[in-house]
């Protein structure tokens, strides 16, 4: 990708949008050197520099994706750690969380350093996490010291889970020395077996093995008890089900360090939305029922869940266009994750814009344990412009992911990123 | 002449007069079965490929004879293995099939939706011979014709289907049908191989025995399979048997003859007894033969050639 340098820039007529408070205020920004230099009425004549007008736009810190899936090393035909970035950025987001189910697997220094070289000139801040055990076999729990040391900052076997309940036990007794969170990827593997979509009524009626919502709130139970019995840190990935909602509300009233995510997909789609077998509508956890999102939305709207995640989980075409047991799990997510939420979540008032954005900004690095960015002078120039208004229509075949597995192929939104400001680069309005 | 749809997916939505036009071609067909020379040139030039990618004898067969009485052109393709695993996937198997030029396919996959996945491959007149555990529109058309000729309606009957109702399109494709043309179902069987929510589909659940066969006109009795078993699904053939068998016995407690149909392979001695099977009540062999009628009869409706000046 091709990053202009934000030196000598002034970021003209935005309004910067208090996370905490929702206030907005309209201002002008200069950028130094990647540096916030200056922030108020800033005279445009005279302005030694280039001047980006942001009229019209909300100005946040950078957004964050905590679970995405960049497939490098390993699996570079599906994507790349730069292509991912690249999707990354048109979808406003200046950072993300990289889980480790790639070819080899996250579970040494090497493939973190890895990564972190990959990543290391590019806009977006690449955080690698590395598996819970190695090969993510879920069985030896892996250099875990060594690997903080590296730079990853958090562990999880995502997509798999560790069904070994004395494994994860011991796992969380030892991260709880680092005070690093396990990223949890809750599946009771014997329940959920065989399964390609969730088990219900439609799994009847389309004549497939359903993972019924036990096979995820079974885990979800479990990992907490194994919190409150080690104080590890826990935080339930991709959270689907209704009774998990309820569990992880009660976690958090006993005061237990659970924290919990929601992806777009799982508040857009339900299982009746399956009825066409469409593969881009295959990921696991499966799409639930109306009343597993509706759960969710009140999750959202009581505070327990803290994090909107995309999962974005590149496949090639040919591994989609396929019989439908055949087709592996996991969809796009990183350049609409922000436009589904203004639409499923803020524009029907389940949550407020600045509610929305804290859940997309400074909440997934508060968990991983990262800096966290504002807008303010001094600090680092690490922002997402987004304008709430502009309507745009998603075309797949104009995706920065290498891969094409979307379902929201040819849907309209309200409300887009349209510039993305980190480590001293900057991009702006983006064409897809 | 034609149907509403241009492929035979399932019965899912398929209307009532859709169906009573397959039944009533069916019937017509049928006789030319029992012709001295049992074969007409409906469908001379049409070219059906059937492609099983699992196991089966019957269906194929009775396909098979369908299109040669009608004349057509037929090739069988046979691969029990996933099309992944021979290194070609099933949108490319089909797609060369299609480009050798033919007109429909009939086709057995172990993957549910794998018909309605075809349609968007190829352009050929699909038809499903049974995907996964979804739908077997053809198994249901046959049972139902062969209802109809023994009552002469559907309406109001009342059809117990017994025993592994989880796995069985058999009875996906029954329940629809059936409750489409107005008949009462009810399925029967232990409680792990009922799927959840099936009473949404319009049909009664029971988990006894003799209350299905109190309320019964007719059952249609599913092959067990013994993976189910092994897979911990019931305790074993014996108690299956013992609490889910058709049996002499079981049935003389009810004063009234019960139909008795099975869609085949029969275990004998597991879901039903010999003695049931082969009894005056059993019309098991009429379904073989409609069978071969109802398949003629999808082939020519869904084929575009008008038949009305045939048979």
């Amino acid at each position: 990708m091709n990053f202009a340098k934000t030196d000598n820039l002034l970021l003209a007529g935005g309004e910067i949008i208090d996370i905490k408070s929702g206030k907005h205020e309209k201002v002008d920004i200069v950028i130094q050197n990647g540096k916030i230099d200056k922030i108020g009425a800033i005279e445009k004549k005279g302005f030694n520099g280039q001047i980006i007008d942001a009229s019209g736009c909300i100005i946040t810190p950078g957004l964050m994706d905590m679970h995405v899936h960049l497939r490098e090393p390993g699996r570079e035909d599906k994507e790349t750690i730069d292509s991912g970035c690249a999707a990354a950025t048109a979808g406003g987001f200046t950072a993300v969380a990289c889980m480790p189910n790639t070819t080899p697997v996250c579970d040494t220094q090497e493939v973190v350093r890895f990564i972190k070289k990959k990543a290391e000139k590019l806009l977006v801040d690449v955080f690698p996490v590395a598996a819970i055990t190695k090969g993510r076999q879920g069985k030896e729990i892996t250099e875990m010291a060594e690997l903080i040391r590296e730079g990853a900052v958090a562990f999880s076997d995502d997509g798999s889970p560790v069904a070994d309940t004395a494994v994860m036990r011991n796992a969380m007794d030892y991260v709880k020395m680092f005070d690093v969170p396990i990223i949890d990827h809750c599946e009771d593997p014997f329940l959920a077996q065989g399964g390609h979509m969730n088990e219900g009524v439609m799994s009847t009626k389309l004549g497939m093995q359903g993972i019924p919502n036990a096979a995820e709130s079974l885990q979800i139970e479990r990992d907490i008890q194994l919190s409150r019995l080690t104080g590890a840190r826990v935080h339930i990935a991709h959270l689907s089900v209704r009774e998990g909602v309820e569990l992880i509300r009660r976690a958090k009233d006993e005061g237990l360090p659970i924290t919990a995510e929601v992806a777009p997909h799982h508040l857009m789609f339900s299982d009746q939305d399956l009825v066409n077998y469409d593969t881009h509508l295959k990921m696991n956890p499966p799409l639930r029922t109306p009343e597993d999102i509706a759960a969710l939305e009140k999750g959202i709207k009581e505070g327990v869940i803290d994090v909107f995640a995309s999962d974005h989980a590149p496949h090639t075409i040919e591994e989609k266009d396929v019989e439908f047991d055949a087709a592996p799990f996991g969809i796009l997510g990183l350049e609409t994750m922000l436009a589904i939420i203004l639409k499923q979540i803020v524009n029907r008032n389940i949550i407020s814009l600045h509610q929305a954005l804290e859940k997309l900004t400074i909440a997934p690095r508060r968990i991983l344990n990262l800096p966290l960015p504002e807008v303010k002078e001094g600090y680092e120039a690490n922002l997402t412009l987004i304008n709430l208004n502009e309507m745009w229509t998603y075309d797949v075949s104009n995706s920065r992911s290498k891969s094409r597995n979307a379902p929201y192929n040819g849907m309209t939104f309200q409300g887009k990123a349209v510039g993305v400001f980190n480590r001293g680069l900057f991009e702006s309005n983006f064409s897809q | 002449m034609a149907l509403s749809n241009r492929h035979l997916l399932g019965l899912d939505g398929v209307p009532a007069e859709d169906i009573s036009k397959i039944l009533d071609t069916a019937e017509s067909l049928k006789t030319i079965l029992s012709r001295p020379i049992p074969k007409v040139p409906t469908l001379r030039g049409i070219t059906v490929v059937n492609l099983f990618f699992e196991n089966s004898t019957r269906t194929r067969i009775s396909f098979e004879l369908a299109e040669k009485r009608l004349s057509a052109d037929t090739v069988n393709f046979t691969s029990s293995g996933s099309s992944v695993k021979k290194g070609e996937t099933l949108k490319d198997t089909v797609r060369n099939i299609e480009a050798m030029k033919i007109d429909m396919v009939v086709i057995r996959h172990a993957s549910a939706g794998t018909p309605y996945f075809l349609t968007k491959c190829i352009n050929s007149v699909i038809i499903n011979a049974g995907d996964g555990r979804h739908e077997h529109p053809t198994q249901a058309l046959l049972d139902m014709m062969t209802l109809r000729e023994k009552w002469g309606t559907l309406k109001g009957k009342k059809v117990a289907i017994i025993g592994d109702i989880r796995h069985s399109r058999v009875a996906g494709s029954n329940m629809r049908g059936l409750v489409t043309m107005g008949a009462e179902v009810l399925v029967c069987g232990p409680r792990t191989l009922i799927p959840p929510g099936i009473e949404e589909m319009g049909v009664h659940v029971t988990y006894n025995l003799d209350e299905a066969l109190a309320w019964a006109d007719a059952l249609n009795v599913l092959r067990i399979q013994l993976e189910r078993q092994e897979k911990g699904l019931f305790p074993s053939i014996r108690e299956y048997h013992a609490e889910y068998g058709i049996t002499r016995e079981r049935l003389k407690r009810f004063d009234k003859e019960i139909v008795i149909m099975h869609p085949g392979p029969i275990n004998r001695g597991v879901e039903i007894d010999s003695d049931v099977a082969d009894s005056d009540a059993s019309i098991i062999l009429e379904q073989v033969t409609n069978g071969v009628a109802v398949r003629m009869a999808v082939l020519v409706l869904l084929s575009g050639i008008d038949a009305a000046h045939e048979s």
